[in-house]
């Protein structure tokens, strides 16, 4: 079996544990979720109690493996129940609005602060001792800080003391999304900031791990040999040094994905970004559990599907990978 | 990778050799990162310990004098006031405590269970170990802050042990990891090996030959999991996953949130405590690039390192280490290696 093939399995087993959790922890949790919201609305009538439960999918008809069942019959089929809050509305429908913001900037800026960190730990790693290599304290500070922090001190020092950008929201008040240039200007605009954000805390991260392991590939033999036949210091360094750094790199993006992307969540608030972050405060403050679960559901598939072309690029970069892939 | 703290058993430190006494000079020797993250950390330490002896007000009094919402820093109140009219810099002291409590406790067990499945997996070897890693794996890519938001919005009081038992619970798998490589790098030593010669327990050669010669690693990795553990609490206070009547920096931030200090230009109501975590955070990534220079000389400034031949090339590693011998497989341990990333990477072994 091919070993893309192989981690997609492993990915479909992480999927169905991940399902599987999220299955039996209304279950098994102790208090009722319905009994909490009960108590915190004093209004409701006790017969409410029956729609909650059924609004909120628990205390369902039938044997715990019947549920089990029908429950991951509904989750292919997207179907993730109905929303508390916004009551009428699908929470699929809710996902699919946000979704899209999330993806667009939190994929892209975590892209870029990836290349990026990698370009620098290259060049800091090479030039050990170097000026780059010198910054490396101060981006460890901005990578200790709390992604939402940084974000509360950007938008108090850029957008509401110098107005250089919008305060927060995803587009322009009195836009109408849709494909014209007007509403992406805008939404590129109101972009900047957050990506920003995203792009200075991880590209600390990305840099250390990169300079790390270049600086040990430096030590190789084969590094001073291309030196000693007197190749050129770019090529020896990118096509020599980096190319083999970059494995364990690229390795270490899919691993810490989960992570920049749940800091990016939590920053997207402050910036009443109307991403899934936002979506997921909204029901954290409503007791809105099915939100809760679906957006837990949806961020880990977007990580395991992240972490797949992860594999792919391992298997396209690295020729040893291929060949042991061949010698299969 | 070898970790060595000049204090254990196996390393020749010219200084240890010279019978200097270890732990002296020990201080002096240590990485200049590290010498700053030690005392970074240990001011927080300090403010934890003696902060709601010295704090100047209660941190939930709410003075009604209407004058003090939201008061900048003045005398009184060195820090301002929150728009209730509470103390900043006294919810600051208590809010550091809780935090450093919350993330200590946290990074105890945590480490303790990364080392309890990394050790047991590797040492078990076999079946056990592929499964044990197969878990580990699957829960490293799980994302973990959407599973905490999700495990704490059931839980019906999210106190502060809750808090500290649901990060513990999902904060092991990177350390277990990490731990379970060097046990393998380890296990196959001679005084390991001794060991098992004389008759010693299984038990006995794990908690007193393996586990002190890891003690460095596990130091790292328990400074990791204490600094996931702030960023996670910090992160679910924020969203208002906590106990919100508790001080602790994450529901100050939660509360200059939620009453819009930055729209109203409160800066002193929300930067301290940001500014405290992202200090202590500063303090434990410097403590742990630090270790790791410790252990791997290579790593350290260019000043410490040799220069050879224009470009600086560095010594090869100090400490050899003999290539870890592959385990023999068995044919389903074979099959459920396969799965894995490092399947791919391993420069033998692998599924052939």
């Amino acid at each position: 079996m091919p070993f893309i093939l192989r981690r997609l399995a492993f990915y479909v087993v992480a999927a169905w544990v991940a399902l599987t959790v999220n299955f039996f922890i209304p279950r098994l949790m102790p208090g009722n979720a319905v009994q909490d919201i009960m108590s915190k609305f004093h209004n409701l009538q006790p017969s409410a109690y029956r729609a909650l439960q059924a609004m909120l999918g628990v205390g369902h008809p039938g044997s715990i493996w019947h549920q089990y069942g029908s429950y991951l019959a509904d989750v292919v089929h997207f179907n993730f129940g109905t929303d508390v809050t916004e009551y009428p509305a699908k929470v699929s429908t809710l996902l699919g609005q946000t979704i899209p913001w999330t993806l667009a900037l939190v994929g892209t800026a975590t892209v870029i602060a990836f290349f990026l960190g990698t370009l620098f730990g290259i060049v800091s790693g090479w030039r050990h001792g170097g000026w780059l290599d010198r910054t490396l304290p101060g981006l460890m500070f901005l990578q200790a800080v709390p992604y939402f922090f940084l974000a509360l001190i950007l938008i108090e020092v850029l957008a509401i003391h110098t107005h250089a950008f919008p305060i927060g929201q995803g587009y322009g008040q009195g836009l109408i999304p849709g494909w014209h240039w007007d509403f992406i200007s805008s939404a590129i605009y109101h972009s900047l900031l957050p990506a920003f954000t995203i792009v200075i805390t991880s590209v600390a991260g990305w840099m250390l791990q990169m300079r790390n392991v270049m600086i040990t590939t430096i030590g190789e033999d084969y590094v001073l040999a291309a030196q000693a036949k007197g190749l050129g210091t770019r090529r020896v360094m990118f096509t020599y040094a980096a190319r083999n750094a970059l494995l364990p790199q690229l390795q270490g993006f899919g691993l810490a994905l989960g992570f920049v992307v749940s800091g990016a969540i939590v920053m997207e608030i402050v910036f009443s970004y109307p991403g899934i972050g936002l979506l997921l405060l909204n029901a954290v403050s409503s007791n809105d559990y099915p939100l809760m679960q679906a957006i837990f559901l949806v961020i880990t598939f977007a990580v395991l599907l992240a972490n797949l072309i992860v594999d792919f690029v391992i298997v396209a970069a690295d020729p040893r990978a291929r060949l042991r892939e061949a010698a299969r | 990778m070898t970790v060595a703290l000049p204090s254990t058993p196996v390393t020749a430190d010219p200084a240890v050799l010279a019978g200097e006494r270890p732990g002296r000079g020990f201080w002096r020797r240590l990485p200049p990162k590290a010498k700053v993250g030690t005392i970074l950390l240990g001011v927080f330490v300090l403010a934890a310990i003696i902060g709601p002896q010295v704090m100047p007000y209660d941190p939930s009094f709410q003075n009604p004098a209407p004058n003090l919402s939201m008061h900048a820093p003045y005398g009184a109140h060195l820090l301002g006031t929150t728009q209730s009219g509470q103390d900043v810099l006294s919810q600051l002291l208590v809010g550091i405590r809780l935090t450093m409590e919350l993330a200590f406790l946290v990074g105890v067990v945590a480490t303790a269970l990364s080392v309890i499945v990394g050790v047991s997996s590797a040492y078990l070897g076999g079946v056990w170990d592929e499964l044990l890693s197969l878990l580990s794996n699957v829960f490293l890519v799980i994302p973990a802050l959407p599973l905490l938001i999700i495990l704490l919005g059931y839980l019906p009081q999210k106190g502060q042990l809750a808090t500290i038992l649901v990060l513990s619970v999902l904060g092991w798998p990177w350390g277990a990891r990490v731990i379970r490589a060097q046990t393998l790098a380890i296990r196959n030593r001679d005084f390991v090996a001794a060991a098992r010669e004389t008759g010693e327990r299984t038990w006995r050669i794990l908690a007193f030959e393996i586990v002190p010669n890891e003690i460095s690693l596990i130091a790292a990795n328990f400074v990791n999991t204490v600094l996931y553990a702030i960023s996670a609490s910090v992160a679910l206070a924020f969203i208002g996953l906590a106990n919100l009547n508790a001080w602790s920096l994450g529901t100050m931030l939660y509360w200059a949130q939620s009453q819009q200090a930055l729209e109203l230009g409160a800066w002193w109501w929300f930067v301290p405590p940001g500014l405290a975590v992202a200090l202590m955070g500063t303090a434990l990534v410097l403590l742990n690039t630090g270790i790791d220079e410790l252990g791997n000389p290579r790593l350290r400034d260019a000043s410490h390192a040799n220069r050879i031949a224009g470009r600086r090339l560095q010594p090869t590693d100090p400490t050899p280490v003999l290539q870890a011998i592959p385990p023999r497989r068995s044919a389903l341990t074979r099959f459920l290696h396969s799965f894995s990333r490092s399947s791919l990477l391993d420069e033998r072994g692998g599924s052939r």
